[in-house]
């Protein structure tokens, strides 16, 4: 119990961070209009790619002779590029249609 | 210095992620906050890359970093560039899998660098939880992912078996408790255990999607967008890294109400979709008998009977996307309209294969955004209407959601397209829909079949149209 409140008290300032954003996150969709439910989808999908900043983390600091951590990196990296770029670049996809005809 | 730059940029990072978003929820905007969230991405990108040092070390392996980025990045831009407007959703889905994979990999790397550091009995729990969640929820993302990209696009068949959520419960009941028992005992096997985990998470991912059926796959796909929204979230934890957290949480949230939304249009409740009552095969059956005989009509009676009307409804569904038919459709819209028929389009909000995909198809087609009528609105013009004209719908038009208490689609909003004249049905076949329940529609004195291929039913349409 001690060690589960200590973790809280450490960890607070993500914590609290944590609890606002999923109010932010609610609010900012719950307006949206169901013709760009699949482009938000889309975009969301590729907002989370920011994950591959910890893919560039673990990559960097991987020590050179490590090959398997080295490959895993890659991989890594690799896969989270892919998320974001796709991501964005089929968003945008989407929604150069949408103002085609204006 | 650096380091205080390096904060700045996620800063920046964090807040384009919230503007960003917001201004995609706004046609006018859209593009634009797309396009922010983008820059902002970028700019917290390279100032990792450059910027971040941990124990005053910087960053190494720049070669195996930018190469990685090179080839996701041309990868990446071709694949989008090239997917056909119709398979967007198994691209989702695609490029989702790859940040699952992607969080998931960070955790088995950040472990093994933990176990081999330091001994096992000393290794801090809350870094082993955080690493374990990241790691389930990651590999669940992914390996679901690549399931429904499977089934999206035709290479994975619906499969499910008696007793599989039986099965699935107490996979992931196994998968928790290996992963409890590493954070809470930290064994000497731990290692051996961490793997079991990735096998079992892998599993789970697996049997969680494979018996949901395809109508359901756009919530499906949506839930696991918000899944790996939390497993990146993890990573934010891992490396103290606001930016990290900050998007993968918005998005874990977003997506979660993205998914009750699109559950709430089908009226299902989300447990109701991911035990898949009727994604799984069961032959769900209302009370009321359906039947009778049905009439076809011909493409030159469909054509007058389109052409000498005041106001056509189009109602586009899945079988329209299914066959790219998008702009023929257009071209029979503008036709129509020439003949001074008044044209317009409406949007039920799960048509398609995901909610907004024919907003997105007919955009794509050049079909003028005016003309795209949400449910309620369309629901409210039916009744001036002269023809209803449906392109591969049937459960969002089956008046069985109305009227048959014991129908699983009972209580669903539907176009209420038997308030029109004429109904006109263009469908391959009598089977029925995804839903696997028939459809008192088609077998209505108003109806009309024209049975055929979306597009080379319109095609033939068009064709009539512009003889007469």
């Amino acid at each position: 119990m001690n060690q589960i409140l200590q973790w809280i008290a450490t960890h607070q300032e993500m914590i609290y961070v944590v609890a606002l954003m999923i109010f932010v996150g609610i609010e900012v969709i719950g307006r949206v209009p169901s013709v760009l439910h699949t482009p938000l989808m889309s975009g969301a999908n590729a907002i989370h790619g920011v994950v591959i900043i910890g893919a560039i983390i673990v990559m960097g600091k991987a020590e050179g002779g490590n090959v398997l951590a080295l490959i895993l990196g890659f991989l890594a990296v690799l896969l989270g590029t892919l998320n974001v770029v796709g991501g964005f670049v089929v968003t945008d996809r989407m929604l150069e249609m949408f103002k085609k005809k204006k | 210095m650096e380091l205080n730059l390096l904060v700045l940029c996620y800063l920046i990072g964090s807040v384009t992620f919230i503007v960003g978003l917001k201004m995609l929820s706004n046609p006018a905007s859209a593009r634009n906050g797309n396009i922010l969230a983008a820059a902002g991405m970028l700019i917290a990108i390279i100032g990792t890359i450059f910027l971040y040092e941990e124990n005053g070390q910087k960053l190494g392996n720049y070669t195996w970093i930018f190469a990685a980025l090179a080839i996701g990045s041309v990868a990446g831009t071709l694949m989008a560039k090239r997917v056909q407007m119709t398979a967007m959703p198994e691209m989702v889905s695609l490029f989702n899998g790859m940040g699952g994979a992607c969080a998931a990999l960070i955790s088995v790397i950040e472990f093994r660098h933990l176990v081999h550091t330091s001994d096992v009995a000393s290794i801090d729990q809350s870094s082993l939880l955080i690493i374990m969640l990241g790691l389930i929820i990651g590999t669940v993302s992914f390996a679901g992912s690549m399931i429904a990209w499977g089934k999206l696009n035709g290479s994975i068949k619906d499969f499910a078996f008696k007793g599989q959520h039986i099965i699935n419960i107490v996979l992931l009941l196994m998968t928790l408790l290996l992963a409890g028992h590493n954070i809470i005992n930290r064994p000497e096997q731990m290692e051996l255990f961490f793997y079991g985990v990735v096998a079992l998470a892998l599993v789970y991912g697996i049997f969680f999607v494979l018996p949901i059926g395809g109508a359901d796959m756009p919530v499906v796909i949506s839930l696991l967008n918000s899944f790996t929204g939390v497993a990146a979230a993890c990573g934010g934890f891992l490396y103290d890294n606001k930016v990290m957290l900050t998007g993968g949480i918005l998005v874990g949230a977003a997506g979660t109400l993205l998914t009750i939304l699109m559950c709430k249009a089908m009226n299902r409740s989300l447990q109701n979709v991911l035990i898949g009552s009727f994604g799984g095969g069961t032959t769900a059956g209302g009370a009321t008998q359906v039947g009778g005989t049905y009439k076809e009509v011909t493409l030159s009676d469909a054509a007058v009977v389109m052409s000498y009307a005041n106001k056509v409804m189009i109602v586009p569904g899945y079988g329209l996307a299914v066959a790219q038919a998008q702009h023929v459709c257009h071209e029979l819209e503008k036709t129509l309209e020439a003949k001074g028929v008044e044209v317009k389009y409406a949007i039920h909000p799960v048509a398609g294969r995901m909610p907004g995909h024919m907003n997105v198809l007919l955009a794509e087609a050049d079909v003028s955004y005016e003309k795209l009528l949400e449910m309620e609105l369309a629901n409210e013009e039916f009744k001036n209407t002269d023809v209803v004209l449906i392109l591969g719908a049937n459960d969002v038009v089956n008046p069985a959601a109305k009227s048959d208490p014991s129908s699983p689609i009972y209580g669903m909003p539907i176009l209420e397209v038997e308030e029109a004249k004429h109904v006109i049905v263009n469908k391959r076949s009598m089977k029925p829909g995804y839903a696997g329940i028939e459809n008192q529609l088609f077998f209505q004195p108003k109806t009309s079949m024209l049975f055929g291929d979306a597009k080379k039913a319109l095609q033939d349409l068009l064709a009539e149209v512009r003889n007469l």
